[in-house]
């Protein structure tokens, strides 16, 4: 049996790694994937003190709208992309709430690249479980993570800003 | 016509209750209307200036055919555009010198086109169930979007309508729209009183002399009034239509000057509607004949909104039927 991830104790793990990035080289913009990464990106952007953050849906470059069709473009709650800062010769670290089969930073990296082309690209996330199907990894993360195979790895945000995972079928 | 039209909204939904043409917005769910009015949302911040590459891949390796028997600059136009924004391949048949022309009936073209792998149909026709009819001889995975049939209908003119309106006055269940002129030769008109009556709209209005408005107004919860005075009183949306001559005998309606002078929507009749109330057309239009120039370039006309929120919505109708 696998157990639920605590997500206030990987988000203290990935703030710790970014506010040494930060130390290190201050120079970087982040950009939340909708909508759980968005919200990651959102406390992370408080949390270091930083100015403003990026919001990337990735529905347009999905690559299982053959599948599924357009249903999932509103599966984001309405979030669009916004990048209030020029993408162009930027670092920028990609933030999600999970890393999985890679397919949706695959994505996420293609509709970033529709608004310019960045010097870097890294990517923050809370839990990783490492059942990549592309050639994608963090470059900063919480923790790995194991969950049986049928669930999916829910973020939901508290009223008082707080994180909580919750397991759901797939 | 209402025999087709209750074909035309069960036709449009596969088996799995999913839109697969849009063929009418008469019998089209509020939740279908809202779904295509949201993903429309999504596909605006296409467009945005700061967004280098302004083209989704949703459609890459697509084909979409324009086939418009009827002459249609601005609404082939955002079609193409929409299309062309969604990554598909679009071709415009020039039916003028096609091989219709040459006796080929519209279901053989159709047939032929299919043969080429089309995925898409936008067709606009002047006879009224055209898309209908080819909807129903398509096999299941071609799609139609009718783009205008006869007086009948013009559901992405609806929807854009209804998106506009959306945009400027948020709830329809608290606006009154009036709409003014020949409602009779208008399948726009029609499309929004069906789609503003399924959005929960309280009252629509009807305004034009008894020989341009259709005899079931009524029966479809449209107040008539023969005074646009009378009719403009209060309202939150004014929507102007052209007088479709091409559609009239002689003698049906008064001429340019006349016309204008008892319907024609000049700036002191638009101040008898609500101070912040919108000014629509859904073009093309003909200044001084049912809309003043003062009106139509004024700063409650919301007409060149319209346009481009058409490109978005017919985005958004595309992308749904294709995937499903």
């Amino acid at each position: 049996m696998s157990s639920i991830p605590n997500a206030e104790d990987l988000y203290q793990t990935l703030l710790n790694q970014l506010r040494e990035q930060k130390r290190i080289s201050p120079d970087f913009q982040l950009a939340g994937l909708a909508s759980g990464g968005a919200w990651v990106a959102e406390r992370l952007t408080k949390d270091l003190g930083l100015s403003s953050h990026g919001v990337i849906n990735v529905s347009f470059h999905r690559d299982d709208y053959a599948e599924k069709g357009i249903k999932a473009l509103n599966s984001s709650e309405g979030m669009s992309t916004k990048l209030p800062f020029e993408v162009e010769g930027a670092h920028i670290i990609l933030v999600d709430d999970v890393l999985d089969t890679g397919r949706t930073v695959r994505a996420a990296l293609n509709e970033l690249f529709d608004y310019g082309r960045p010097a870097k690209v890294d990517l923050a996330v809370l839990a990783d479980r490492h059942r990549r199907q592309l050639p994608v990894d963090a470059t900063f993360k919480g923790a790995k993570v194991k969950v049986a195979d049928d669930q999916i790895l829910v973020l939901e945000q508290l009223d008082d800003g707080r994180f909580s995972f919750s397991v759901e079928a797939q | 016509m209402p025999k087709t039209s209750k074909t035309a909204s069960q036709l449009q939904l596969n088996d799995q209750g999913e839109l697969t043409h849009l063929l009418t917005l008469e019998g089209l769910s509020k939740e279908h209307i809202l779904h295509i009015l949201d993903t429309a949302q999504q596909f605006v911040a296409v467009s945005d200036s700061d967004r280098e590459v302004k083209k989704v891949p949703l459609l890459r390796g697509k084909n979409v055919f324009n086939l418009f028997f009827e002459n249609s600059t601005r609404t082939r136009t955002t079609f193409e555009i929409a299309a062309k924004r969604l990554s598909a391949d679009v071709v415009n048949l020039d039916i003028q010198t096609s091989s219709t022309a040459k006796g080929e009936t519209l279901l053989d073209t159709i047939d032929n086109l299919v043969a080429m792998q089309a995925d898409i149909f936008v067709v606009r026709h002047k006879t009224t169930g055209a898309a209908v009819e080819v909807a129903q001889h398509l096999p299941p995975h071609v799609h139609v979007i009718n783009a205008g049939d006869g007086t009948n209908q013009h559901p992405t003119q609806g929807l854009l309508d209804m998106y506009t309106m959306r945009h400027f006055k948020q709830d329809f269940t608290k606006i009154k729209v009036a709409i003014i002129g020949d409602i009779v030769h208008s399948r726009v008109a029609k499309s929004n009183i069906h789609a503003l009556t399924t959005l929960g709209c309280p009252e629509i209005r009807a305004i034009g002399p008894e020989s341009l408005l259709p005899k079931d107004l009524n029966m479809m919860g449209v107040k008539i009034y023969n005074n646009i005075e009378e009719g403009l009183k209060g309202v939150d949306v004014v929507m102007t239509l052209r007088i479709q001559k091409e559609r009239m005998e002689a003698g049906q309606v008064p001429e340019g000057d006349e016309f204008f002078k008892q319907w024609g929507l000049t700036k002191e009749r638009l101040q008898l509607a609500k101070p912040d109330a919108i000014v629509m057309h859904p073009g093309p239009m003909n200044r001084e004949v049912e809309i003043a120039s003062d009106v139509a370039d004024g700063p409650q006309a919301v007409i060149l909104k319209q346009v481009t929120f058409g490109i978005a919505v017919r985005m958004a109708v595309m992308s749904i039927v294709a995937g499903n």
